[in-house]
């Protein structure tokens, strides 16, 4: 027992236990919403989805998940073998890596990386290289219009999402997603979208640039999780399934699962950088590093729910309008709100 | 918020050449892809070879035939002209009935024979369903691809309750073998027209909630307004008919300028698009022009159901039809779809000598490369599914 106890506690092993719990949580999750996702989605389609697999169909993501493991793992023989094997696991990677910085709780984030925020955004943008290398490999015209109608739409909405992050690290005057977080802690009136813990006329001024900021930042990370009404690279009634029309089996479910992964990763930065992370919304009532993980996951699911009710419910935009969306409205918008937060910051 | 991209309607590109420091010349090119006949959404199997230019469509090639049967052939080897009903049930088969209608008029021409006035009502009721049910497949397929699923599903629930009102009169929910040449093979069965007015109070409100859901969504209307426009001089050039052509803004409808059967008793307005969001013609105008006819449909249900005469369902018609050796008649009807004719030649035998069907699909298709070049790869997407085509019909 003693041995076991001081194995655990090297700093290695210990960092890689520690690593690994993102991992579960993004499976467990994914299971959770693949459910979520499905019931939703019937439910406002006036129709029931699975019924059968156990209860109201509870079992049927891990059926969907089973299937997928037994699936034959099928490469093309024209593709380019390294690429099409490696590309899943690199849009993966990209994602998790990035939770690494999430302050999932007071006392629990990955990394307490001084530039967190800075890390997020970079290593998020290797998940475009890995649809670029899926889209490209396959071999494939549809797959290579997926891959790069992805490319164009995740660079151009990294612009107005980095953005609107600065906005926050701004007021927080932090880029630690830990401390942004604590900055808001001590409940609602705290959070960033209202502005802050500033002294009450600068909270006043500053409100509706950080409203305006807020709502861009959601517009630009469900065009960064490529789903409806931002849906372009996978376009199943134009390019078929996009970039991973080729895949199937466990290659294809990596896609999925990375793809669930950053629709919880944009709504827990959006949580943790404006409505105050894992802290509660009632000041000391039902707070704590327990409670914390609830809120912060919490928060997060009501975004994750947002974006699903989106997707069943809005038309996809074409590729033009969607890059018109990005630089001629997100982009100037919040570069006004830069402007017009740093002067009343300042003054 | 979202402005749309305009691009000259007749795209021409010119590629570029590069000349490389080690002298060698580099061209961009264009590039050959097959959309079809496995693709989500060209509704059946349907190819077309699209050259496009990055995004941009240079030029469309539909390829069609994948589901050839026959169709015109096997009409000359029945043994009876009734025996071709199924047959024709089997070209556009989202709306049977009218096929059956236009051929059973053209034979019914033939042989001169009038049709009990009860029929001619029954007629009406079910092809206006049928217009409906057809519609809203229509509808609802064109918002999958314009990428919203929901309204599809909304669609099918109500087109449900149509095929239920199919299946209550003569069984079937799709391919009906109901208009037979004289008559209707059933009666209404009882309870039919309260359950009738029922589904026309219940679907009422639920083309208004459509048109919100889907219609007049921003989103739709930036994705189908100016895209697709056919001019009103090119559709009449292609001799394209029904929602295609009025949403071009042409006032042609058969029910009412070709009458036949009771239409000319309903109160009714063929309806045409206005380009109210965009340009006379476009993709949308095509679709609200089909949302509008389902209002005009139950209109007219509504009225043949009032005034619904009792009688037979059957005009005496002889057990073997032989119609006058060398007689060419033609039937056509106002399908969902636009005209669609049956031109029937008779030599005197029990069979037809010669059937030709005019599909309204295949002829409203053949417009599609002139109004999708300088489109993108999206619109195309949208302009073949504004076409409403049904393969069955296409291919025969």
């Amino acid at each position: 027992m003693d041995s076991l106890y001081a194995f655990l506690s090297q700093p290695l092993v210990l960092s890689v236990l520690l690593g690994a719990i993102p991992l579960v949580f993004i499976i467990v999750y994914a299971l959770v919403v693949l459910y979520m996702e499905m019931k939703v989605a019937a439910h406002i389609q006036d129709r029931l989805a699975y019924m059968r697999t156990g209860w109201h169909g509870v079992l049927q993501p891990f059926a969907d998940m089973l299937k997928l493991l037994q699936k034959e793992d099928v490469v093309p023989v024209q593709a380019d073998q390294f690429l099409f094997r490696v590309a899943p696991y690199v849009v993966f990677a990209g994602t998790y890596a990035a939770y690494a910085v999430l302050p999932f709780s007071s006392i629990y984030v990955g990394a307490n990386l001084n530039l967190g925020v800075f890390f997020l955004i970079a290593v998020s943008s290797l998940v475009v290289a890995g649809i670029l290398m899926a889209g490209w490999a396959s071999n494939n015209k549809w797959a290579i219009f997926g891959g790069l109608r992805s490319a164009a739409q995740m660079i151009s909405y990294e612009i107005p999402t980095a953005l609107s992050i600065v906005v926050a690290t701004m007021i927080a005057g932090s880029l630690n997603l830990q401390d942004v977080t604590r900055f808001q802690d001590g409940g609602i009136q705290n959070w960033i979208v209202f502005g802050g813990t500033l002294p009450l006329t600068q909270k006043l001024l500053i409100l509706p640039f950080t409203l305006i900021t807020f709502v861009i930042l959601f517009v630009a990370s469900v065009a960064e999780v490529n789903r409806t009404p931002f849906d372009l690279p996978e376009a199943e009634s134009e390019l078929v399934q996009g970039f991973n029309t080729e895949y199937s089996g466990m290659r294809f479910a990596m896609f999925y699962l990375a793809e669930y992964a950053n629709l919880f990763l944009v709504s827990a930065v959006a949580v943790s950088l404006f409505l105050g992370g894992w802290s509660s919304p009632f000041g000391s009532f039902l707070s704590g590093p327990v409670w914390g993980i609830f809120w912060f996951v919490m928060k997060a699911m009501v975004f994750v729910f947002m974006q699903i009710w989106i997707r069943w419910t809005l038309p996809r935009l074409r590729v033009d309008q969607l890059l018109y969306t990005s630089w001629k409205v997100l982009t100037p918008w919040l570069f006004a709100c830069i402007v017009a937060i740093g002067f009343i910051l300042v003054a | 918020m979202i402005e749309s991209l305009s691009l000259p309607t007749n795209y021409v590109t010119k590629p570029d050449a590069i000349t490389t420091s080690s002298g060698k010349t580099i061209r961009s090119q264009e590039m050959i892809v097959n959309m079809g006949p496995q693709h989500p959404s060209t509704h059946g199997v349907l190819r077309l070879e699209i050259v496009v230019d990055g995004e941009i469509i240079v030029d469309c090639i539909p390829h069609i035939g994948y589901l050839h049967r026959c169709f015109e052939k096997h009409t000359e080897h029945m043994t009876n002209y009734q025996q071709v009903i199924p047959y024709t049930d089997r070209m556009d088969y989202c709306s049977a009935i009218t096929n059956e209608w236009s051929y059973a008029l053209a034979v019914e021409r033939m042989l001169k024979i009038e049709v009990p006035e009860r029929v001619e009502y029954i007629r009406v009721i079910m092809a206006e369903l049928q217009r409906i049910a057809s519609h809203l497949i229509a509808v609802g397929t064109y918002g999958i691809d314009s990428g919203a699923f929901t309204p599809f599903l909304y669609s099918f629930i109500d087109r449900e309750k149509i095929l239920d009102l199919f299946e209550m009169t003569c069984g079937a929910r799709l391919l009906y073998n109901y208009v037979w040449v004289g008559g209707v093979s059933h009666d209404l069965p009882p309870g039919f027209v309260e359950k009738a007015k029922e589904f026309v109070t219940y679907f009422r409100p639920r083309i208004t909630m459509l048109n919100d859901l889907l219609t007049y969504n921003e989103i739709f209307v930036k994705r189908t307004a100016n895209v697709g426009v056919l001019p009103r001089d090119v559709a009449v050039n292609y001799a394209c008919s029904g929602p295609m052509l009025r949403g071009s803004g042409v006032n042609w409808d058969l029910r009412r300028d070709d009458p036949y059967s009771v239409y000319h008793k309903f109160e009714w307005e063929p309806q045409v698009g206005k380009g109210e969001v965009g340009t006379i013609g476009d993709c949308w105008d095509r679709h609200i022009v089909r949302m509008r006819e389902m209002e005009q449909s139950l209109n007219i249900i509504e009225q043949a159901l009032a005034g619904l005469p009792e009688g037979n369902v059957q005009a005496a018609v002889p057990k073997r039809i032989r119609p006058e050796p060398g007689g060419e008649y033609y039937g056509r009807t106002e399908s969902p779809r636009g005209e669609l004719g049956f031109y029937v030649v008779s030599d005197g035998s029990a069979s037809p000598y010669r059937v030709k069907a005019r599909g309204p699909a295949f002829v409203n298709l053949s417009v599609l490369p002139e109004i999708s070049r300088g489109a993108m790869i999206a619109d195309l997407v949208l302009i073949a599914g504004s076409v409403d085509i049904v393969l069955g019909e296409v291919d025969r």
